[in-house]
């Protein structure tokens, strides 16, 4: 029985360094081909005509001049007539042909009509709107009780909107037949083995007559775990034609209808005592994320405050389903938490470090925050820096200061992975994950060619088939415990083989062997050794294959990771507008596999979330219910000359490597908007109860401070 | 060299982005006369160009185009409403560019023209055809990189990679024209280019980085294989391409070249 585990800090040659991800040299040449870069021998291209109406029924549909189009080789009629549509820009017709202004010319030769209904794409106000779903009220202690008697209370109303994934790479796939009920499909999913199974079952075919490949992918963020309706047609498409089919999504659509983060607004009240204890939390909060449930923000965040008092509703909108977006729900939780706590801590005039250095021991991770907020204010020079509420400096340039703090799971998920070595002494590891640009092809290698004892090029990753050994899709940060647990059971296993056969010819037993610099050797007799091509030539020449699972025996993986963050803002009063001088980040996600690549989400993180604190929403027009900023000119995200300095620190060594491998995809995105809406406020005096911080925004409400409404 | 399509021009040369467009205008104004000349136009010469009201019109089939990419010639057969972007990936399956604004706004397309950044979705392939195109594909290979795609991979300056390819021809241009640019200045650079992932940090510091390296590989391989080409007197550049842009420069000389790009007007 193999006992897995990781190698001890010592020993470890790999795993904890900063290795550049090895797909790399692929990308940055253009070599690496994505979804959208493959073109097939035959290959159609479809175009989807889509509703312009929020709500309609379709009252008469002809597809017959389409049909008819040069160059149309099928069509689809996805919601015939009398269908009635629930959001802007959802499919009607799908037509394939043989070019893509040939698509586009059947498109629009598609005769529709539309009996235009009533919808509603409000979801800011939860009085009066129709069909708000309330959640069960969660409550603990008396809240109520605990208010009245509190030192310092704080009441305010806190609110962000839609934001959309819009993934470069936009949704789509080929899909080929290459049988009358087989398929292989080019998918740009960070789902590809659940992806498989969808398409199988869509489809009626058996599950395992169906291939979905994803070498490279250009971005999912939480959108793309489904084959979707547009890839079950793109399939039917293609079988109708006899060729192969390409449909990815236009800019319009990636923007209207794959991929939104629930919007989410909430009033809370907050009492404290003089020493800045929190004693109560009540809050009502509401959002919406399209017809269905939004998903509840876990409100009070991280601080689970004894008396609390909170309920969540879902405002149903004419807007298409929300998809998880990065941490589901927690920085919406962060963003109105982390802000009435602010608001809470100005109130009695108190640091905001110490306010919630104070109250850390309602959270579940005290030590980890702790260590990190020490690091942080040296990194950031918080208690050199810090001012009261409103800067005092003359002049329209105000300065603050913003911190924040989260948690995230990121716990290993169900993975499977096969190691071979061959007779040339090469290993390979075939796993069915995906890299949607986290490094993951990297993290396999890393803890591949550390558990054999081989250099980084003596290791070969296959990965993103389905047609590998199975492993769950890309979200919540679970991949690289996942597959890195996966990986090394695999990879002990195989060794328990080769070092059972080697041992004899070694004149030793299997215990006393090791895999290190390329050869394996007894332990502390290096020169009694033999090369791999040696040890594989012992089972006849030909190649040694094991496998390996997560969940699995032994620790490799936790869950529960924390952060901190601290944010450094300019605002001019004058026009509004907000700059992020510096953005602090230190991160634990327990044992780290590949720092740089690590470091490179910290970064991401904050990078995403100074464009949603500052700049990003979704603008869904009242009157329309058409998503009006559907391109890069008006869905606005933040460039490289926006985002401040940036400086991340990850969390390593004893009292974090024991932890196992903890997600790190999702929890830096967590905290930059809290913080830096935080700083914002410690600026300029008053609080931007809204995200983006526009300067429309910022502007109202320093208007609001003057007319002494905040 | 003329602009009739006579003598050894590249065929489909000297169509200017105006004259096509004027070209689609006369063809809707006249209606069936067009198609008329357009009958009569097929049966002596495919895809020729026909004279209407003045000017030359191609099209709207596939007409030939001559485009030089990476220091060779291709010989295509386009739609002349083709874009540079899509002919470069579409038929000669330079993927590196990536389609994802088309709209000219995000830079995943970027190329350069003629040295010049530029946004290939906003270009289209015909007024492409004399100017020397180059794509990501031909300034490295993995296994020999360019100093700047080294220096991306060294600072992780990418994550999925989608916009990569476009970061790394839009930072080339920049140190083509600023070969020591300050932080401040790698931003303007950069700032017609959009990342998701967010790799800016990473980004700055490749590029800061890779300056001095790209400097001395200049110095010591002073004329692209492009720039050795024989230099033709751009006519439609100087009527129609735009109007209100000084003369440019000489090459190597002047360090700050006005950035241009197609669809920047």
């Amino acid at each position: 029985m193999v006992e897995h585990s990781w190698p001890k800090a010592e020993d470890r040659k790999l795993i904890g360094q900063r290795i550049s991800r090895l797909d790399g040299p692929a990308k940055v040449t253009g070599r690496a081909k994505y979804t959208y870069d493959l073109q097939r021998k035959g290959m159609l291209y479809a175009k989807v005509l889509r509703c312009p109406h929020a709500h309609a029924r379709i009252t008469k549909l002809d597809v017959s001049a389409a049909e008819a189009t040069p160059g149309v080789k099928a069509l689809r009629i996805i919601q015939g007539q009398g269908t009635e549509i629930q959001w802007a820009l959802d499919e009607v017709v799908a037509v394939a042909a043989t070019s893509e202004a040939a698509a586009e010319d059947a498109i629009r030769a598609v005769k529709v009509e539309y009996e235009v209904l009533p919808h509603n794409v409000d979801d800011e106000k939860l009085e009066g709107a129709p069909g708000v779903q309330p959640e069960p009220e969660e409550v603990a202690g008396n809240p109520e009780a605990a208010l009245a008697i509190a030192a310092a209370r704080t009441k305010g109303f806190y609110g962000m909107p839609l934001v959309a994934h819009n993934c470069l790479e936009s949704h789509g796939q080929i899909v080929e037949w290459t049988g009358p009920d087989s398929v292989t499909a080019w998918c740009s999913t960070q789902a590809v083995s659940g992806v498989a199974t969808q398409l199988a079952e869509a489809l009626e075919i058996p599950a395992t007559n169906v291939r979905v490949i994803t070498e490279h992918m250009g971005g999912g963020f939480g959108s793309k775990f489904s084959i979707d309706r547009w890839g079950v047609e793109c399939a039917r498409l293609a079988k109708r034609a006899g060729a192969p089919v390409k449909l990815m999504l236009e800019r319009d659509a990636e923007l209207t209808v794959a991929g939104d983060r629930p919007s989410a607004y909430a009033e809370i009240e907050v009492g404290v005592k003089e020493d800045g204890t929190l004693i109560s939390w009540i809050s009502k909060s509401w959002g919406s994320g399209g017809l269905g449930s939004a998903g509840s923000p876990p409100l009070p965040y991280v601080f689970q405050i004894p008396n609390r008092r909170h309920q969540h509703s879902s405002i149903p909108t004419h807007t298409a389903s929300s998809r998880a977006w990065r941490a589901p729900n927690h920085p919406q939780a962060c963003f109105l938490t982390l802000s009435a706590l602010d608001d809470a801590a100005a109130s009695l005039g108190m640091n905001p470090l110490d306010f919630f250095l104070q109250n850390l021991s309602l959270t579940r991770l005290e030590r980890i925050y702790r260590e990190e907020f020490a690091i942080a204010d040296e990194l950031m020079g918080w208690r050199q820096r810090w001012h009261p509420r409103g800067d005092a400096k003359k002049g329209p340039v105000k300065q603050g200061l913003g911190l924040s703090l989260h948690t995230w799971g990121g716990g290993g998920h169900r993975s499977n992975c096969e190691v071979t070595v061959h007779p040339d002494g090469l290993a390979e590891a075939k796993i069915s994950t995906q890299d949607i640009g986290t490094g993951t092809r990297t993290v396999i290698a890393i803890v591949l060619a550390e558990s054999l004892g081989l250099p980084l090029d003596g290791v070969n990753v296959s990965l993103g088939d389905s047609r590998y050994p199975a492993s769950a899709g890309s979200g919540g940060s679970t991949t690289v415990g996942g597959v890195s647990s996966a990986t090394r059971r695999a990879a002990q296993n195989l060794l328990a083989v080769i070092f059972a056969k080697a041992a004899p010819q070694l004149q030793t037993t299997p215990d006393q062997l090791e895999a290190a610099e390329g050869v394996i050797r007894v332990k502390g007799e290096p020169d009694r050794k033999m090369t791999w091509r040696q040890a594989v030539a012992l089972f006849g020449r030909t190649p040694v294959t094991a496998t390996g699972a997560n969940p699995g025996d032994g620790e490799l993986t936790g869950s529960g990771s924390g952060g901190v963050q601290m944010a450094d803002v300019s605002v001019d009063v004058e026009t509004g507008v907000v700059k992020v001088n510096k953005l602090v980040a230190v991160q634990d996600c327990g044992l780290i596999i590949d720092l740089k690549t690590a470091e490179s989400q910290v970064y991401g993180g904050l990078i995403m979330g100074v464009s949603y604190a500052l700049s990003e929403e979704k603008v869904v027009d009242p009157v329309t219910g058409i998503t009006l900023n559907v391109d890069f000119e008006s869905y606005k995200m933040a460039g490289i000359a926006d985002v401040g300095e940036l400086v991340v620190r990850m969390m390593t060594g004893p009292g974090y490597d024991e932890r196992g491998v903890i997600g790190l995809g999702e929890p830096p995105v967590i905290s930059p908007g809290a913080a830096i809406a935080n700083a914002v406020a410690n600026a300029i005096g008053v609080r931007v109860p809204y995200l983006p911080l526009t300067p429309r925004r910022v502007l109202d409400a320093l208007d609001a401070k003057k007319e002494g409404k905040a | 060299m003329s602009m009739d399509g006579k003598g050894d021009d590249p065929p489909g040369s000297g169509i200017s982005r105006r004259a096509f467009l004027r070209g689609g205008a006369a063809v809707g104004v006249l209606g069936s006369a067009a198609l008329l000349v357009e009958e009569t136009a097929e049966a002596k010469a495919p895809n020729a160009p026909k004279r209407e009201a003045g000017v030359e019109v191609w099209g709207p089939g596939r007409v030939p185009v001559r485009l030089r990419v990476n220091g060779k010639s291709h010989d295509l057969m386009l739609e002349p409403r083709t874009t540079l972007l899509d002919a470069l990936r579409e038929e000669l399956d330079l993927t590196g560019a990536k389609r994802v604004c088309d709209r000219g706004t995000c830079g995943a397309c970027t190329v350069l023209l003629d040295g010049k950044a530029a946004y290939a979705c906003s270009v289209l392939a015909i007024d492409a055809q004399r100017t020397p195109v180059q794509t990501v594909e031909a300034i490295g290979r993995p296994g020999k990189l360019h100093p700047l795609q080294a220096a991306f991979v060294e600072h992780d300056a990418q994550q999925c990679g989608f916009c990569t390819p476009g970061f790394i021809m839009a930072a080339k241009a920049l140190l083509e024209q600023n070969p020591n640019p300050k932080l401040a200045q790698v931003h303007d650079g950069l700032s017609g280019n959009f990342c998701r992932c967010g790799t800016y940090a990473g980004m700055r510091k490749a590029v800061l980085e890779a300056a001095p390296l790209v400097a001395a590989l200049a110095d010591a391989e002073p004329e692209e294989e492009e720039e050795n080409e024989e230099k033709e007197p751009r006519i439609e550049d100087v009527e129609v391409q735009d109007e209100t842009a000084p003369p440019a420069p000489k090459k190597g000389k002047a360090k700050k070249k006005k950035k241009r790009r197609g669809g920047r007007g």
